[in-house]
């Protein structure tokens, strides 16, 4: 187990040019926890998950790690502690995935420090933890997107790092991979006591993975807590603009949340299947004649 | 899924992985030197008169040998060290663009900052007539000049690789007729000085055309292997570049300053040899494979490149040609290849 580390936003303004996405925000990971990061699109919560890996520096406020401002640590102390799998990292062409793997050990390593058996071995335990150790002498370029982005979480993986924020990690993956990808930061939370930080897209995949989530809308943080209790259909319906049901899923016990749309009023039987059942019921009386 | 931490076997299948692909990368590396010293050798040794490898040999150990003395000394000498220096400063300044920019059009020569250090010396030499170090270090300004001014024209939301190019392209261009020009109008004009501008060439290499190239690579090559590592990782794109603790700003700015005086230093001395920038790079990877750092293999191919070259249009065609003319011939269809290939793969440069 490693010691849980802190990170935290303190009272940050971000933005891109002249456009301020987060004005004056409080943001801290619980140490020791998965934090899952929602939000409608442009809502800025990849902002967000970029200012706390020091991508973005804020404009005014500051990214604490362990309580010291993050852009005044050495760049490299910061990596021995805190990972990232950015949205669209690029792999050079030609690579093979054990070489790709092994960049992960880069902050570990000083200009004349050998690579050591220490490295192997996170290098291995990475590959294996990611199900991707089979594949270590293929080009990354021939692998399919599910097994890219394993091998991009591994090499965050082998560098060992006590926080890890992901962006989107299950984004262009199918639903098999992206339960895959969250069962493995699962594990890595259970057994290291990694404190994992995430953007997710799906709703219910984040209620169900994170032990504390953060829902921000325009900008601010909306809601954050626990999901069981934070998700609620009010919740949903202010950081969303999406009216739903939410009901505990039958297979964690976990919020689920049922989008409600046009089509389907949220009341029994829903109109299009009426209709089907009428055209079908037309077709055996037809069928009959 | 199941350990935690990998169990010996698994780790030491991965300590076999990289150890064989390092084994290939460093076989690969050492069959380079070993051409890069025969090819210096030969350079050495052929010629109008053949000298014989022993007699070679004593004139480079300072001993007095009738004829060869001169010939070797001071004819052969300095065009093959020069050869081997412009080489693989135009082979590690090539990489590095082509690596820190993402893309193999991306070299020095192709985006006009070549072109830049050749007009400043072109008017250093022809117009000014200043001193061998004087036109290195006019070349040397002019060159991050042009670097600058690339980039602040290609500058909207950030760098786009392939605008950068086209803009690069369009200023080599100008500079290109600046030099035309520049030539044209003056008094001391001649085929040799021309060619030397327009294409690069190594007749009239001197010991003190040598000098300045083998300081300017002996302080930029050190600078440069030492961030070869933070370059590749930057390769991983900005940000998983930073999340490995790489400063992308500071080291972007160092390896751009390293790589511009080697290609200014070599064009003062050598003129902007065509296409061996552009060329060294995917030489070395395609040789050396993916995965280790290219810099050394790049400068090595770079060198042989330029030695070989030399030779072939000294001796291999009825007429001498100039080294750029050699190296543009072997230039012109990679780079006709690499357009081909990406107008196929969606038509971004």
């Amino acid at each position: 187990m490693t010691i849980a580390r802190s990170l935290a936003l303190q009272q940050v303004t971000l933005g891109y040019a002249e456009r301020t996405v987060v004005d004056s925000l409080d943001l801290a990971l619980p140490p020791g926890a998965i934090t899952a990061v929602v939000g409608a699109n442009a809502c800025g919560k990849s902002t967000l998950l970029r200012a706390m890996a020091r991508l973005l520096p804020p404009r005014t406020g500051r990214v604490l790690l362990d309580g010291k401002d993050v852009h005044r640590l050495p760049t490299k102390d910061v990596a021995r502690t805190l990972g990232l799998l950015p949205q669209s990292p690029v792999a050079p062409e030609g690579i093979v995935v054990g070489d790709l793997v092994a960049r992960g050990r880069s902050p570990h390593q000083g200009l004349l420090s050998r690579w050591s058996t220490t490295d192997d071995r996170a290098v291995a335990t990475a590959l294996e933890l990611t199900g991707t150790a089979a594949l270590a002498d293929r080009a990354v370029d021939e692998l399919s997107g599910g097994q890219r982005q394993r091998v991009w979480i591994a090499m965050a993986l082998a560098q060992q790092t006590d926080i890890l924020l992901l962006d989107e990690p299950t984004t262009f993956l199918d639903l098999t991979h992206q339960v895959e990808v969250l069962d493995l930061l699962t594990d890595l939370n259970r057994r290291r006591g990694t404190t994992i930080a995430m953007v997710l897209h799906d709703l219910n995949l984040a209620a169900r993975y994170a032990d504390h989530l953060v829902a921000v809308a325009g900008g601010r943080v909306h809601a954050s807590g626990d999901p069981r209790e934070v998700l609620t259909v009010d919740l949903v319906e202010a950081v969303f603009g999406l009216r739903s049901q939410v009901v505990p899923d039958p297979v964690s016990g976990r919020p689920m949340v049922l989008p409600i749309g046009r089509h389907h009023t949220g009341g029994g039987v829903e109109p299009r299947a009426q209709e089907q059942a009428q055209h079908q019921g037309r077709e055996e009386v037809q069928a009959a004649r | 899924m199941s350990a935690a931490v990998a169990d010996p076997a698994a780790v030491a299948e991965v300590a076999r992985g990289r150890v064989r692909r390092a084994a290939r990368r460093r076989a690969t590396s050492a069959g380079l030197a070993l051409l890069v010293v025969a090819a210096y050798a030969v350079s050495l040794m052929v010629g109008q008169t053949f000298y014989a490898p022993g007699e070679v040999w004593h004139v480079v150990v300072g001993d007095v040998v009738p004829g060869a003395s001169f010939t070797v000394g001071e004819l052969r000498l300095p065009r093959a060290s020069l050869a081997v220096l412009a080489g693989a400063s135009f082979g590690l300044a090539g990489l590095t663009f082509q690596t820190l920019l993402r893309n193999p059009l991306a070299s020095p020569d192709v985006i006009g900052i070549s072109s830049g250090a050749s007009a400043a010396a072109v008017v250093g030499i022809v117009v000014l007539s200043l001193s061998q170090a004087a036109v290195s270090l006019l070349a040397v300004t002019a060159a991050l000049a042009t670097s600058l001014l690339i980039y602040v024209l290609s500058f909207r939301d950030g760098v786009v690789g392939s605008r950068l190019i086209l803009i690069g392209i369009g200023i080599a261009a100008m500079l290109e007729s600046v030099v035309s020009y520049l030539l044209m109008r003056s008094a001391a004009w001649e085929v040799q000085t021309a060619m030397r501008w327009l294409t690069g060439s190594l007749n009239g290499a001197t010991w003190a055309t040598v000098a300045p190239v083998g300081l300017a690579a002996a302080v930029a090559a050190p600078v440069l292997l030492w961030r070869s590592r933070d370059l590749d990782l930057m390769q991983l794109g900005e940000d998983a570049a930073t999340a490995l603790g790489v400063r992308t700003e500071r080291t972007r700015v160092v390896v751009i300053v390293a790589a511009v005086a080697l290609i200014a230093f070599a064009t003062a001395a050598a003129g902007p040899i065509a296409f061996v920038a552009f060329l060294s790079g995917p030489i070395a990877a395609r040789l050396v494979g993916p995965g280790g750092s290219l810099m050394v293999p790049a400068a090595m191919v770079g060198a042989l490149l330029v030695l070989l070259a030399d030779l072939a249009g000294q001796y291999a065609f009825g007429t001498r040609y100039p080294v750029g003319v050699v190296t543009g011939v072997l230039g012109a269809p990679y780079l006709i290849h690499l357009l081909i290939r990406s107008n196929r793969s969606g038509g971004s440069l």
